[in-house]
């Protein structure tokens, strides 16, 4: 449970250091009055989408952090085989990370008003985001050809599992990608738009972490990190 | 320090306004409203009807026990499937519902001086999605087989074995589905509670001014989200197991002269899974309860809140510390030493900021001008009942005391203390306090003091004396044990007691509840501030407040929530948009 715990620790900092802004100090019985200073208090200058999208993020975060915990805690028993990383993961990673570009793209054009090229970051990060779910599915057919089925070891089921729960992710990150190209196309006001494609980048920016935090995981190399870490302490 | 500003220099509603939805039928009006306090209304509808199915499952469970041998419709499957679907309902179907979805959007847009949730849409596909998930867990008495009673724990590899009822049958698989719809529902109104809480307090509503309520709810909203997904891990692996064969929790295992195709899985990770939610979840029930009865008695002591800042911390606290206790649920599932004592330390550690919260409601009564109005009753009603579940916690948080006591009817008698009469307590309190501001209209005062009466007294005879069973050696989870040599006559004689005793505190929520509807029409005039408290909830222009909450103009917030009975103020109580300073008392001391 230890990566659980690191990552609530994670948060906890980060709620700490906002909770250490919030003036939990004063004495609320002998302040009376609109304190001028209190505005700063009141609320954050960021948009509230993009604070609900901070905490839902928080959350996916937290679920993946738990299956990691899980991997983790079942790899060390007896029956665990690794399984081999198909090569094409290396290709679906580069197709995520174009994906992720085109979205910052599409976010930079968005503050400068240029729609032609928000449209055409859109597009190309939703062609490239359906490539990466086409080429995960590639790489479960071949894993199951070469006789790696979900059910013959933990770390095959694992893999699936994980893998799964990540395009999960993208399918709903398309959902609202799919809205926002509407907006688009559909000549949305653009300090909305503009919005909805922050929203949307920093969904990918955060997709992109997760599945490479996870192709970590899958391939081995968490495992002879912590190994390492692991004997650095001891 | 004190009046920075003059208070009419300030402009209002500077807040920019809400994009508020409006409803054009009656349909979107009452049905698929996004209105915050319709939806509290459903939540709560739907979380009280489902609590009374577990209310009847608890009777039968006792029917069972008081009287064995004498009703042959509960053979030993359907106690268990009893047992199960009664912890599971109260503990998440009603108490986390009631609390977060039921009260949480009632109170929270009202008490920050918000028109409404910050997603209102999400807030209200968080409702559907939870009556979707009761509706799961309802069909599941209706599947063949009948629902799980694999325990409210759902521990593999019994969860999901031909021995246990809905084992290989539907049971297990409609619980497992209906807890991940659950989490997704909640997840969506979770966010809204915390980003509301975050960004929709009107002008001057600075952290330390809101209502402890609030700060208790939130506090367990953000534990909720991050203690949920551990649950939702585990209910998806174990829905893997059983639906796929994978062995994520499944041993090698012969059923029935059979080898079974799992091999190697580890129950024990499920059980880490598990009670890394579990054990946040009793906090998650708990801190929204002590927010609430601090409120309570502040008010209904008109004086204010001891030591606001440490209430506030102490919440902290507590919803920090509670996510490194979880092992102590598996003290005798095996661990290193060195852990158990580990698990053994921050348990007794948690008992700190706890105390701390119970002396301050006590210093908060110290003095105090106590009007015991039904819901100070309650609250009293309370704090000796968690002192009390707490109290056994503390013996059951040491390793050497919870072995011998942990499969024992001490241990049911603890948790019922403290995670089930005393939260419930808190809500029936809250209810007779905000139902003047959801009605309009006052709930009957002798039936609520009969309520009152029955319920608190009638729950410590049914809790209290099963601790002496326990500590006599009598197992839980046991459908009848006449031929046991623990169970001597008067252990009989006491277990008959207390079913009929569960009866009776059964009937008289029938009679909260007759008060309940019987009220909304005949009730009492209440007015608009009937307990003259000063939170924002009780300054709406209008009783119940219509949509958008507050009028024309939000509310400006120019104190604190507690000021009560301050000295050469006009009346004993100075609502929290009223500007202005009252008397020697606001010389810093």
């Amino acid at each position: 449970m230890s990566v659980i715990i690191v990552f609530l620790l994670v948060i906890a900092g980060f709620a700490g250091w906002w909770l250490s802004h919030q003036r939990l100090m004063t004495k609320p019985w002998l302040e009376q009055g609109m304190a001028g200073d209190f505005v700063a208090l009141d609320r954050s200058a960021l948009p509230t989408a993009k604070i609900g999208l901070g905490v839902f993020l928080a959350v996916v975060g937290c679920l993946f952090a738990l299956f990691t915990s899980a991997y983790f805690m079942r790899m060390e028993l007896s029956d665990w085989r690794a399984l081999p990383v198909p090569r094409l993961l290396w290709l679906n990673t580069g197709v995520l990370v174009l994906s992720s570009v085109a979205l910052q793209c599409a976010s930079v054009a968005a503050r400068r008003g240029q729609i032609e090229n928000v449209r055409l970051g859109l597009a190309t990060a939703g062609l490239t985001a359906l490539a990466f779910l086409i080429g995960q599915i590639t790489a479960w057919r071949e894993l199951t050809a070469d006789g790696y089925f979900l059910t013959s070891n933990p770390a095959n089921s694992f893999f699936y599992l994980i893998t799964g729960m990540h395009g999960l992710h993208i399918v709903g990150g398309l959902v609202g990608l799919g809205r926002t190209s509407a907006g688009a196309w559909n000549g949305a006001r653009p300090e909305r738009l503009r919005l909805s494609v922050e929203l949307c980048a920093m969904y990918w920016h955060f997709l992109l972490f997760i599945w490479l935090a996870i192709f970590a995981l899958l391939a081995g190399w968490a495992a002879t990190f912590i190994d390492i870490c692991r004997q650095l302490l001891t | 320090m004190v009046d920075i500003t003059p208070a009419d220099a300030v402009p209002p509603a500077e807040v920019a306004e809400v994009e508020l939805y409006h409803p054009h039928s009656w349909w979107t009006k009452y049905v698929f409203s996004q209105d915050a306090k319709v939806i509290a209304i459903q939540y709560s509808a739907t979380a009280t009807a489902i609590g009374l199915v577990a209310l009847v499952l608890s009777w039968l469970m006792r029917l069972q026990l008081g009287f064995p041998g004498t009703f042959d419709f509960i053979t030993p499957e359907a106690y268990y499937q009893f047992i199960t679907m009664h912890g599971m309902i109260m503990v998440i179907y009603l108490l986390t519902a009631l609390f977060l979805g039921g009260f949480g959007n009632y109170l929270i847009p009202l008490m920050v001086g918000a028109r409404d949730m910050v997603f209102p849409y999400v807030n209200m596909l968080s409702y559907w999605i939870y009556l979707l998930a009761v509706l799961v867990l309802v069909s599941s008495f209706f599947a063949p087989g009948g629902p799980t009673g694999a325990g409210w724990t759902l521990y593999p590899p019994q969860a999901i074995m031909t021995g246990t009822p809905g084992g290989q049958d539907w049971g297990i698989m409609l619980m497992l589905v209906s807890l991940i719809l659950f989490i997704i529902g909640f997840t969506m109104g979770g966010l809204n509670y915390v980003v509301t809480v975050l960004q929709g307090r009107t002008r001057g509503m600075t952290l330390m001014r809101l209502p402890l309520t609030v700060w208790g709810i939130f506090t367990a909203t953000v534990m909720a989200l991050l203690a949920f997904p551990a649950l939702f891990v585990a209910c998806v692996m174990m829905l893997f197991d059983r639906a796929l064969g994978t062995s994520f929790f499944m041993p090698a295992i012969v059923e029935m002269g059979e080898q079974l195709q799992h091999n190697g899985g580890s129950p024990i990770l499920f059980q880490h899974l598990f009670w890394f939610f579990g054990h946040p979840e009793v906090y998650i029930v708990a801190l929204p309860a002590f927010g609430i009865v601090s409120d309570l008695i502040s008010t209904h002591a008109r004086k204010n809140i001891f030591g606001y800042r440490m209430m506030v911390w102490a919440i902290v606290a507590i919803g920090a510390l509670s996510f490194l206790v979880w092992a102590h649920h598996m003290y005798v599932s095996g661990m290193h030493p060195y852990f158990g004592f580990f698990f053994a330390t921050t348990t007794l550690i948690i008992a700190v900021p706890t105390a701390i919260k119970v002396y301050n409601w006590v210093l908060t009564l110290w003095r105090g001008d106590i009007h015991l109005t039904i819901p100070m009753l309650f609250a009293l009603a309370f704090i000796v009942t968690f002192v009390n579940g707490g109290l056994t916690g503390l013996f059951l948080g040491n390793v050497v005391v919870d072995v011998p006591l942990s499969d024992t009817m001490f241990v049911v008698a603890h948790f019922h203390m403290v995670m089930g009469v005393a939260p419930i307590i808190v809500i029936f309190g809250a209810i007779y306090h905000w139902y003047p501001k959801v009605t309009g209209r006052m709930l009957n005062e002798t039936l609520g003091r009969f309520h009152f009466w029955v319920t608190f007294l009638g729950a410590y005879l049914i809790f209290f004396p099963m601790h002496y069973l326990g500590l006599m050696g009598v197992p839980r989870r046991y459908n009848e044990l006449t031929d046991m040599a623990i169970m001597t006559e008067s252990a009989h004689h006491l277990n008959s007691f207390i079913s009929i005793m569960a009866f009776i505190v059964g009937f008289a929520q029938m009679v909260f509840l007759f008060n309940l509807i019987w009220s909304i029409r005949h009730g009492r005039e209440a007015g608009g501030n009937p307990w003259r408290a000063t939170t924002l909830e009780w300054q709406t222009p209008e009783t119940p407040p219509a949509h958008g909450n507050f009028g024309k103009e939000l509310p400006i917030v120019y104190r604190w929530a507690y000021d009560y009975s301050v000295p050469g103020a006009k009346e004993d109580f100075i609502p929290q948009n009223v500007p202005g300073s009252f008397g020697p008392s606001r010389e810093p001391a």
